[in-house]
This record gives C-alpha cells, structure tokens and sequence, in this order.
C-alpha cells in the first residue's frame, strides 16, 4: 500500500512523550506531592512538598467520544486549565488548575456542556468497557448502549460519594471478557455452539490452530464433502467464542442466542483483602437493546443492598464476604442456581471447604 | 424475531445513494439508537450525529445505519482482514462490513492504535492536531481510551492509512501493538501528581516501551505481552489482572507517620474512626494503640495502602522505595482467569541503571518464554503449565518466600537428594 512519492521515513517513536504534556505545576512538583484532599464530589486537591497547591476537576465522558468532543474539552483546558488535560483509565477527563477560583466556572462549563463532573472518592465511577457492535468482530451486545443507559440510572451516584468505598463497573460484549474484573461487571454470553462453515473453512482457517483454541477440546477435525473441515461436540461446548478469533468460519454471532450474566466482587488493589475475581450471581438475563432494562435492574438491586449494608471502606467484595453469600442472595433478591457452582479448572477452590455454614 | 422485522423493512433506507437529505437532514432515521440520546449521562449517539451532520461524512452515515441496523437484528457485522503501514505488521485493526450490499458507505471502518503519552497525559496543543490530522483522513470518531490504553482512531478507509499514519508519526505520534507481541502499556497518574507513587513509572514505561517498540511493529512471539505501570499497591491501573507484566510500587522500610496529623485526623474524626476504619481494617493486624499513640509494626505489614488511603495527610510510605514485579495476570481466555503472581518482591528504581537491569530482567524472561511458551499462550499460562519453579531457574531468578502464599501442601516431587 505504500505510495512511491512517500516522503516521510517512518520514526518508531512508541509512546508520545509526556513532559510536555504535564502542567507546569505538575512538572515543578513531579514527584513530591505530600497529600490530597476531596473537598467536593469531583473535585481534588493535592498539596506538594512546596507547599504549591493543584486542583484537579474530574467529569465522565462517553468514552466513544469525537474530534468536536475532544475539541470541546481542549477548550476548557485552555480557557481553567492552561491548556492540559487528561484521562483516568476509566474513561474521565481531568484539568488541572492551580486556580482555586477556576474551579467553580469549570464546573458550570463542564456540566452546561453535558459532561458531569465526578467520579472521586467512594462513588460508582464509570464503566470499563467493549467496542461491541460498533467495531467488534465477535460481540454479542453492543456496550456502548449498556453503559450509557446504566449511567444514565447511576448518574447521581456517579457525582456523589454516597458509597461504602468506590465502586468499579465493566461491561463486555463476550464471555471473553475484555472489560475486566470489576466491583460490578456486565458480561454478555453467546448461548449457541458456532455453526460450522465447511465451504469457507479450508480457505481460512488453520485447522489445528482452531482445535487448540477451544478450552473445553470440543473441537474435532472432520471431513465434509470430501473437504476437511470442523466439528463441534455441542454437548461439550461452552459457547464462549474463542474458536471464532483463530477460525472465522465458526460462526458464532447469533441474533437470538445470547444472554446477559452479572459478576460481583472483582477488585485489583491490595488495599485491606487481596485482589479477588469476580463470581456470577445472575445470568440468563435478555439481551434488550436499546436499553436493557433487565441488566440495569438487577445492578440496582446490588448497589442498594451495597449501599444499604456496606461498612465504611468495604468493596462490594469485602462486604460479601462479611455478611456470606447466603446474604448476599437474600438482600439483593438474587437467586443462586447449579450453574453458578464452578464446573471448570480449580472449582474445588471455591467449594466450601469447611462446615462453616449459614442458615 | 421482531427487531429483525423491522430492520428488513427499512432496508429502503440501504440502498446506496438513496438517503434522505431531501428532508434536509443528511443522516437516515435511526430510531433505536435515539433511544440513547435522552438520559443525563452524556451521549455517544448523539456525539456521532453531529459529527455527522458537520462534516457530511459517508462514511460516518454508513456507520450509523450499520449500528442502528445491529440494534435492530442483535448481531454485529464486522470482520477482520490485513491492512498495515509500510514496515509494520500491526496497530490498525482491520474491519469491513459483512453487509456492505446493504449498506456500501460503511464497507471499510478500520482502526488505528496510537500510543499515547504514559499517564493519559496530554496537551492541548498536541491533542488538537491529532484531532486535525485524523479528521483531515478518518472519521472523526476516537474512542480515549481502549481497553489496552491505546488511542483509538476509529474509521478510516485502507487508501489513507499510510498518510494519516506518515502524518501522525511526524508530529510524535506511533502506532499501538497488537497481534502476538508487545502491545500497549498504562501507567496511572504516578509522580504527576499522587503523593503514593514509589516510582517514576512514567519513566519507566517510556524506556521500556521504546526498547520493546520492534516487537510492538512487528509481533513475533507466542501472544501477546502487556506490561501496566502502578505507582503503589492501589493499582490504578488494574496491573495485577491486566497485565502479564505488572510494575507496582512499593517500599521497604516504615511506613512515615506524621504524629501531628494523626492526631488532628483523630481530633476531626474521632478515636472510633481510628478504630473501626484504620486499625480493624489492617489485614495483618500490624496496627495498635501503644499508650493512646497509633503504632505500626513494620515487620507484619504487607504494604496494602488501607490505612494510608484512610489518612492521606498523616500517613506516607517509606523512603526506601521501588517496585514489585508481578507476573501471569490475564483475562478468560484461554484457561481462565488468571490473577498476576508475584515473581520478584522488590528492584530499586531510581537511576538509569536500575532502568536497564530491569529491562535486562525482563528480556531474559522474554527468551525464557519464547522457548517455553506454545502458540497462542499467555506467560500466566506457560509458567502454570511448566511449572513456576521452572520458569524462576529459567529466568535466573531466586526463590522467594513472596512468591506463594505458603508452601507446597503435597509431597509430589522430585527430590534433587
């Protein structure tokens, strides 16, 4: 594809340089700051050593954003922020401003604009989330849709800190789960075994590749009209997608068979517990577009029994673990059901190992 | 089914050439995507219409009438293929429309990957000429950011990769990984501004990424390999779960106490706070009252950052810092999730050299695992399919107590004795 008047020889820089993007607060006090403070939903304070002061404004974003978005953020930065700005790896936009007085004006310009400011401290910030239909090549939902009716539900408790602790959403659109590990994660499932396209698979496929992939070996090398081809063992078969990354002919992508499930407990910091994985807690929910009432409803149900019972500090993870699942299921009205009992790798280590029970 | 119903009979809407601006608006109707304008949180539909409606962009119509199509039938209408720039094998993520009979104006909607600076930092300057650049070429839909912490330059038709590509480079701009290679990597805020990074992680990840970046362009390993950079134990950036190479900072020493700020926490938040939300919530009962004063028993605590996030201004972590190397954290695929293990306790991370013998440390595991690993496998995977002992002698790296949570449980192994 290369043109022959090309005149640019490429340079492989990798990541953009970051000292110039830094504000020259920030640079100054690179590396000495003493302390933070939240004095407001969405608004923080960080004193340095120096005793210089930056305040930071934080406001949520679409996430699938465009050039007039950015070009809109690009102009609070110039007009609060000395022209810098950046993101939080879910999603927010931050200025920061060593301008005390600039802080309420950017507050009513962010939110005259629709870009709620929040997001800090024990809130439920923004959603980690999927490329779904708009981009993806194997996606059950489209995520985009998810969160923006999820937020639209949470949107107050996105601008308060009305939590016990923060909580973390994601939302994929496979079991694959590119989202990640959350407080509270949304993960559609494809819920039929991939239809095999003899015709197109010998044409596009490595045979062995796509045989290797399967993580349950549902997957057998076969002959059909006289081509070598696929097959899958439908009783064996999980229905997760991953043979479709190594072999597109396994077509997995269905108008009908797909199904919500929702995973809590998910957390990554070390703060008080270890980091934990998630466990699902509801599942064979409708895949509704465009607003999925069904998801939204069984998150509400979760972060108010959070709300209501959660201690000072605890993840929705720690409180589970105080209160047991028992509870859990009780509080939020959840049902557990056999398929929630591990079935995979290392299940043992989720069984109750102990005559610790709850009635 | 319903929604597909009402999809086929719109199709009059598809056929290529017949839109409706006669109506004078230039986007067709998309009902089922409206539905996602009203609501307070902010709208990427509507962001996309009128980015469509300034600029007249086709491809941007095309789009939308394929989402709004997708909304309707429940499926998604993408399938990959190969485009690249000159000398690289990765970075654009080929997509062309499995329906482009239907709807012609979206039949190429590739992505580009950029880089962008550690820490999501950014200018205005340097983030309005990408915005140029990519408008001048693409769509003008940028997603900030992936979920690999890439920039994402959504929409662009093969014919002007290359240029947008040649432009982007020439104002410091590269493209992200993908495929079986380095890919991509995240820092948190770090020095910038958090009181808790124990070290320069931006630094870092610049250096490391750049001496990565052949293997980034031109993937050639058994998968891919992520490395995110955290400044302290809060992990940020989602590093031990994210990550095959998780960079976390951490301390040695006591964890610095400023008595004068204890005392006006307490003063402020009263001795039941102190009690009920710092010292109970220790996971390691490292903390006690000693005659009325908070006490830290550095020796039993495992620098989990509760109590410093619960008391920003009294508490600090040490002085002797640097960084904690985790490895194997990766998502479902294939064998389930994996959570990072911790491989080495702690590097000092100061000066250049100590940036180099940590590269060097991880060029080392890199050979390890393109010998060991099989295609398409995780280094979580291929340590826990060979064996962490063996993967530790490999790399040349010495056992460690911190690397399990206790000792073996059975008596199935080979004694050297």
């Amino acid at each position: 594809m290369s043109s022959p008047e090309r005149k640019w020889k490429t340079i492989e820089s990798g990541p953009h340089t970051y000292e110039e993007a830094l504000h020259p607060v920030v640079r100054k006090n690179y590396g000495k700051w003493k302390y933070h403070e939240i004095p407001k939903p969405g608004v923080l304070m960080h004193v340095a050593e120096s005793g210089d002061a930056i305040y930071t404004v934080r406001a949520g974003t679409p996430r699938q954003d465009t050039v007039d978005m950015v070009r809109l953020l690009c102009d609070v930065a110039d007009k609060y922020a000395d022209g810098h700005l950046r993101f939080t790896v879910r999603n927010n936009v931050e200025f920061l401003t060593p301008n005390k007085e600039n802080i309420e004006p950017m507050i009513q310009e962010l939110e005259s604009l629709g870009f709620p400011v929040g997001g800090t401290g024990m809130c439920v910030s923004s959603v980690s989330h999927t490329q779904g239909w708009l981009h993806c090549d194997i996606p059950a939902t489209d995520a985009s849709g998810v969160v923006k009716s999820m937020m639209d539900s949470l949107y107050e408790e996105f601008k308060d800190m009305k939590m016990p602790n923060k909580v973390r959403l994601s939302t994929s659109c496979c079991s694959i789960n590119c989202g990640g590990q959350a407080d509270i994660a949304i993960v559609v499932k494809h819920t039929r075994p991939p239809r095999v396209n003899h015709d197109h698979l010998a044409m596009v496929c490595e045979l062995p590749k796509a045989v290797a992939r399967c993580p349950v070996a549902a997957i057998r090398p076969t002959v059909v009209n006289g081509k070598r081809s696929l097959m899958v063992d439908e009783a064996k078969c999980i229905c997760c997608g991953a043979c479709f990354g190594a072999c597109p002919a396994m077509e997995i992508n269905h108008p009908e068979h797909s199904k919500f499930a929702i995973w809590v407990g998910g957390k990554n910091s070390n703060a008080r517990s270890k980091p934990s994985t998630m466990s699902i807690v509801a599942h064979n929910l409708p895949n509704n577009p465009p607003r999925w009432p069904e998801v939204n409803e069984v998150v509400g149900k979760i972060l108010n029994a959070y709300k209501e019972g959660g201690r000072p500090w605890e993840r929705v993870g720690e409180w589970i673990n105080r209160i047991g699942w028992k509870r859990f299921f009780e509080e939020t009205g959840l049902t557990f059901d056999d398929n929630m009992i591990d079935s995979y790798r290392h299940a043992r280590t989720t069984f109750n190992q102990s005559a610790h029970v709850r009635f | 089914m319903e929604g597909a119903k009402d999809a086929s009979s719109r199709e009059g809407h598809h056929c290529g050439g017949c839109h409706s601006e006669e109506n004078g608006k230039f986007l067709n109707p998309t009902p089922m995507l409206n539905e996602l304008e009203s609501g307070p949180w902010p709208s990427f539909v509507s962001g996309f219409k009128e980015l469509a409606e300034r600029t007249k962009k086709p491809m941007l119509r095309g789009v939308l009438d394929q989402l709004e199509y997708s909304y309707n039938t429940k499926m998604g209408y993408w399938k990959g293929g190969l485009v690249t720039v000159d000398g690289y094998g990765a970075g654009v993520i080929t997509r062309y429309s499995m329906i482009k009979d239907k709807i012609p104006e979206a039949a190429e909607f590739h992505t580009m990957r950029i880089q962008p600076a550690p820490g999501l930092h950014y200018n205005t300057a340097m983030m309005r000429e990408l915005c140029d650049i990519w408008e001048k070429y693409g769509s003008g839909i940028i997603t900030l950011h992936g979920q690999t912490g890439d920039i994402m330059l959504q929409g662009i038709e093969e014919k002007y990769v290359q240029q947008c590509f040649d432009e982007l480079n020439e104002a410091g701009w590269d493209l992200g990984g993908a495929g079986a290679g380095m890919r991509t990597a995240v820092s948190c805020i770090g020095p910038g501004r958090c009181e808790n990074a124990c070290y320069d992680n931006l630094n870092l990840h610049l250096k490391a990424l750049k001496h990565f970046v052949g293997v980034l362009h031109r993937p050639e390993w058994n998968y891919k390999l992520k490395f995110k950079f955290s400044g302290c134990p809060n992990d940020c950036t989602n590093a031990i779960m994210r990550s095959d190479l998780a960079v976390i900072g951490t301390w040695k020493d006591a964890i610095q106490i400023d008595r004068d700020e204890v005392t006006a926490w307490v003063e402020k938040k009263g001795m039941d706070a102190l009690v009920n939300q710092v010292i109970n919530l220790c996971p390691t009962r490292a903390i006690s009252l000693k005659e009325g004063e908070m006490h830290i028993e550095t020796r039993d605590c495992v620098r989990c950052m509760h109590c410093l996030n619960a008391m920003p201004k009294a508490l600090s972590p040490g002085k002797e810092r640097g960084i904690s190397l985790l490895m194997g954290g990766k998502n479902t695929l294939k064998v389930g999730v994996n959570m990072g293990s911790l491989i080495i306790p702690f590097m000092k991370m100061e000066s250049d050299e100590d940036v180099e013998a940590f590269i060097e440390q991880i060029e080392t595991i890199i050979e390890w695992w393109e010998d060991a690993g099989l295609d398409h496998e995780r280094i979580g995977e291929t340590i826990e399919r060979v064996g962490l002992k063996q993967f530790i002698e490999g790399a040349g790296i010495e056992a460690d107590i911190n690397m399990v949570s206790r000792p073996r449980d059975n008596p199935y192994f080979k004694a050297p004795y």
